[in-house]
């Protein structure tokens, strides 16, 4: 479903070196990265601030074109058949909506379903089905800057999924969550992994999410992959009886 | 198309404020044509043109840069959306990111524009008597006008994956071509004539299929086939807009997190 060979992104920076020479400064975000993900998988990518989570996941969805490389999702390169694409996966970040700020969230829906060119019977069914499960019915009809955060989430995941995505890319969706609203997300995604055989990918900060979502973990250092493998080899890779944050600080800083 | 339908009701969400946009730009735009109007009241020619010629080149370059600026403008705003992260959101859309940043905050406000610039034609046709031989020429013009201004629109914004803290720079050839193109070539220097006929193509939005219309001589004796280069000169730069258009997206670099 995701294939992506030895691909790295950098970034060139020109910083002041004199009152008018500049130098030349190459950052590389991701390099020389190889995965991939089957239908179906429940992957959890983790990695610290900066490591390249999100270069990655903007790589997958075709918002960066790889330096070199290769990468492949639902058999398409991003970056060239980004439309296309865009049909066939659903993002959600964290950080940031996709939604329109000032339209109702049923308006932003409504978009949505033409943009993707969703049929009218499908998505008034797929709608019925995410309004319930996500519990949006109380605040279809609220502008979505007036929306919490929570509310605000469950929205936007509810716009990646009206197309019924076969991949669906997370990046950081608990983040800000609490205790309450992280759970109903969870639930949720549990759910669409197992009953539709969504494959999905996530990348997140809480080890939580990762213990009861994630079949298999990858972990990001540097732009490359330290450790690839289910949550048990995780664990197997720290000394026992320790928690999972501390078997993830272990690969974070290096040691173990 | 329903995104542009979706902002214009959201900004008539606040009609009055809508309203006083539309005639502010319509009363904006009419003060342009009183600076001609004041100038014809005191010499008879301009650059060796008569008020109902250059109310036909004034017409022509309204008509064709109001579209563009209608329906295109808003690329302009790109930088806008790179410096908010927003342009993430709109590459993750199955649809043309020229598109969606064309359309985003769509205003009918700009139809002012349009509208004012085709009453000034519809005044100064009448007074050219033009034969049908000729007078084709004129919805040509508009319509590679409007090519041009569009393509310079699309290279101002693909400049703005470069240079996203300088959307001015790009309003220099667009509003700025605008104006330029507002009278005859013949009141600029040689230079400036020849820059915007050989390197950015502004003389082909009305100046020369004009001289073909007005059966004019060339002031600076640019070859006679120009006039009739119109379309071939918004092709090549539709064509090299949209080439860098696809390089910009393609060096696109997002911002963190």
């Amino acid at each position: 479903m995701i294939e992506v060979e030895r691909a790295g992104r950098s970034f060139t920076h020109r910083r002041k070196a004199g009152v008018l020479r500049r130098e030349r400064h190459v950052v590389h975000a991701v390099r020389d990265l190889t995965f991939s993900v089957a239908p179906g998988e429940f992957v959890g990518y983790l990695g610290p601030n900066g490591a390249g989570k999100s270069t990655t996941i903007k790589m997958l969805t075709g918002i960066l074109t790889p330096t070199t490389g290769r990468v492949r999702v639902a058999g398409l390169d991003p970056s060239r058949r980004r439309t296309a694409l865009a049909r066939r996966i659903g993002v959600v970040f964290g950080q940031r909506t996709t939604l329109w700020w000032d339209l109702p969230l049923r308006d932003s829906f409504e978009l949505v379903r033409h943009l993707y060119n969703v049929d009218q019977g499908d998505f008034r069914r797929r709608l019925a089905e995410l309004e319930e499960l996500l519990d949006l019915g109380s605040f279809l009809h609220i502008p979505v800057r007036q929306l919490s955060l929570g509310q605000r989430m469950r929205g936007d995941l509810a716009a990646a999924l009206l197309h019924a995505p076969s991949v669906l890319v997370l990046d950081e969706p608990t983040i800000g969550l609490d205790v309450v609203s992280k759970a109903a997300l969870r639930a949720f995604l549990r759910e669409l992994n197992a009953e539709r055989g969504t494959t999905v990918l996530l990348t997140t900060h809480d080890l939580g999410d990762v213990e009861r979502l994630c079949s298999r973990v990858m972990v990001i250092d540097h732009g490359r992959l330290s450790f690839d493998g289910t949550l048990g080899d995780l664990r197997a890779t720290a000394p026992e009886e320790s928690s999972i944050e501390d078997v993830v600080a272990r690969l974070y800083t290096g040691g173990g | 198309m329903l995104l542009a339908w979706t902002w214009m009701r959201a900004s008539y969400q606040y009609p009055l404020s809508a309203a006083m946009m539309t005639v502010a730009s319509f009363v904006v735009n009419a003060l342009d044509i009183a600076a001609i109007w004041v100038i014809f009241a005191h010499v008879e020619r301009l650059g060796g043109f008569s008020l109902p010629e250059v109310m036909l080149l004034y017409g022509t370059a309204g008509l064709s840069f109001g579209l563009a600026d209608l329906l295109f403008g808003n690329v302009d705003r790109l930088s806008g959306h790179i410096r908010s992260g927003s342009f993430d959101t709109v590459l993750i859309r199955p649809v043309s990111p020229f598109v969606q940043v064309a359309v985003d905050r769509f205003s009918v406000q700009r139809f002012g524009r349009v509208l004012q610039a085709a009453v000034v034609l519809a005044l100064a046709v009448p007074q050219l008597d033009l034969t049908a031989s000729r007078a084709w020429m004129v919805p040509v013009m508009i319509v590679c006008g409007f090519a041009i201004f569009v393509s310079v629109f699309t290279l101002g914004a693909a400049l703005q994956f470069l240079l996203t803290d300088a959307p001015e720079v790009a309003n220099a050839f667009t509003y700025g071509g605008n104006q330029l193109t507002q009278y005859p070539l013949s009141i600029y220097g040689g230079e400036l004539v020849r820059g915007v006929t050989f390197v950015l193509p502004l003389a082909f939005v009305n100046w020369q299929p004009a001289l073909f219309v007005l059966d004019r001589d060339d002031p600076l004796g640019l070859p006679h086939w120009l006039r009739f280069a119109s379309p071939l000169a918004a092709l090549l730069l539709g064509l090299v807009a949209a080439a860098a258009w696809r390089a910009g997206i393609r060096r696109y670099r997002s911002t963190g997190s």
